[in-house]
């Protein structure tokens, strides 16, 4: 088996539990919708201030919502001793970190999806530019599920995981929140050639943490 | 075991709080009120060393994480001295903020402003306050030195990204003024030498405290150990003969099998 191979079948895994399980469908995309509520009834909904934060409101939820996501990743491999066996299941490790990546960047698409509506329902927001906000949204989520999923071993090997992913986590991801926020914002006003730029931060990022978590993956995997 | 020799750390210890001693004297009345700023400006020459010795003790935390990741190089000493490296950054960071908050108040009118070079000082604050709190997480010697050094590392990578990508939403801050080629900064003789001096007293500073730091890790290491071996020998002590111990296990085993 190669690396994507290998690769997908740890992502295959991740994905049929969650189907099975439906934690992620009936906790964590419900979730995500309240915070949605929780934001119109913090702002006035009535001035047309949701309609201009909206994309900043709407990474500020991918990335709370990516914080269980995550936890959620390791806490299936923390029952009947899964850890144990993934370990000893003979896949290469940076296969095995792609694959859980893959699986978060799944999800958080879907909740993507769904939060998309949301703001064009709840917040009023007209989509301008399709094309950058597309590449903007999968460039965050791939940076924001790399280094989520590479925090989320880094603290499953040390046993104190549901505080220490977000203190770790969201000052690392802080300039995908910016990048994302500025594209959506540019898209959003139809002027995508200010999005160009903050495609380019959100790709860099994407491609480093990628790199980053399949070297690092295997001596943290050992530790957890 | 620490990094300098006793004497020397003493001696670099006096030193230090003697360049303290007259940086304060030169800060406060050596160096003469900014024509702008006045009084205000006389807390440049504690923050921009301040700032100078968190950079550094960033700096020193990621070269010590490769170090001990680097096979050949792999050192208990690396760990401890990222560690104790990192602390101090934090420590500084967090001064860094409060003196420029404290600056900003009557000379740009706020505690606080959204410029490129104060968020990112927040963010790099936050990063390595959480490698700290990954630094407290129990765990084998090896394992937590492992899982430390990655961690540095990343949140040092993440430093350029979150630097440009702020400095791209905002710039407000003076630009660099000191070390820009193109200005060729004059500032008056005496407050130039003040705020060089600030920066050799601070770096004096964080060598001394680095070491310390790194005495004061050491000897918490040897009272865990000294811990662990005094609890085996009481354990030892305390049972009457190796063999009951044993048959008390199995007892116990058997009634919980029974259950």
């Amino acid at each position: 088996m190669n690396l994507a191979q290998e690769a997908s079948l740890v992502a295959g895994k991740d994905l049929r539990i969650e189907a099975r399980s439906r934690v992620t469908l009936q906790q964590v995309l419900p979730f995500g919708l309240i915070v949605l509520l929780l934001f119109a009834f913090a702002l006035d909904p009535d001035r047309g201030v949701l309609r201009d934060v909206a994309p900043g409101l709407f990474w500020v939820t991918v990335l709370l919502a990516a914080l269980l996501a995550i936890s959620r990743s390791f806490a299936i491999e923390a029952a009947n001793g899964a850890r144990d066996g993934l370990r000893m299941s003979g896949l290469d490790p940076a296969a095995i970190f792609l694959g859980k990546a893959a699986a978060v960047a799944v999800e958080l698409a879907a909740l993507e999806a769904l939060l998309t509506v949301g703001v064009i329902v709840l917040f009023d927001v007209s989509l301008g530019a399709i094309g950058p906000l597309l590449l903007a949204t999968v460039l965050a989520t791939v940076g924001v599920a790399a280094t989520g999923t590479l925090y989320g071993v880094l603290a499953a090997s040390s046993g104190a995981r549901e505080t220490l992913v977000p203190v770790l986590l969201l000052p690392v991801v802080s300039p995908v929140l910016l990048g994302a926020t500025r594209a959506w914002e540019a898209a959003i006003d139809g002027a995508s050639s200010d999005a160009w730029p903050w495609i380019g931060v959100l790709a860099v990022f994407a491609v480093l943490y990628t790199s980053i978590g399949t070297l690092a993956f295997g001596p943290l995997l050992e530790e957890a | 075991m620490t990094l300098l020799k006793p004497t020397v750390a003493r001696v670099l210890g006096w030193t230090t709080l003697v360049a303290l001693i007259v940086l304060a004297l030169f800060g406060l009345w050596g160096a003469p009120a900014d024509a702008v700023q006045s009084d205000a400006q006389r807390l440049m020459y504690l923050h921009v060393p301040a700032a100078w010795i968190a950079y550094l003790a960033f700096g020193v935390t990621a070269i010590a994480s490769g170090l001990w990741l680097w096979p050949r190089t792999r050192s208990p000493v690396w760990d401890r001295m990222a560690g104790a490296s990192a602390e101090l950054g934090v420590m500084f960071t967090g001064l860094t903020l409060l003196m420029g908050s404290l600056w900003g108040r009557p000379v740009w009118g706020v505690w606080w402003a959204w410029d490129a070079r104060l968020v990112t000082t927040a963010v790099l604050f936050f990063l390595y306050l959480g490698y700290l709190a990954l630094r407290r997480v129990p765990g084998t010697a090896e394992g937590r030195a492992k899982r430390c050094a990655i961690a540095a590392l990343i949140a040092f990578v993440d430093v350029p990204i979150v630097h440009f990508s702020v400095t791209w939403w905002r710039t407000l801050h003076q630009e660099a003024t000191v070390f820009d080629p193109e200005l060729k900064a004059h500032i008056h003789g005496v407050m130039a030498f003040t705020l060089w001096f600030g920066v050799f007293a601070f770096t004096l500073l964080f060598v001394y405290l680095l070491d310390r730091r790194y005495h004061l890790e050491c000897l918490q290491e040897g009272l865990e150990d000294r811990e662990l071996e005094q609890a085996i020998k009481d354990r030892v002590r305390g049972s009457v003969s190796p063999p009951k111990v044993e048959a008390k296990v199995e007892a116990t085993v058997e009634a919980g099998a029974e259950r």
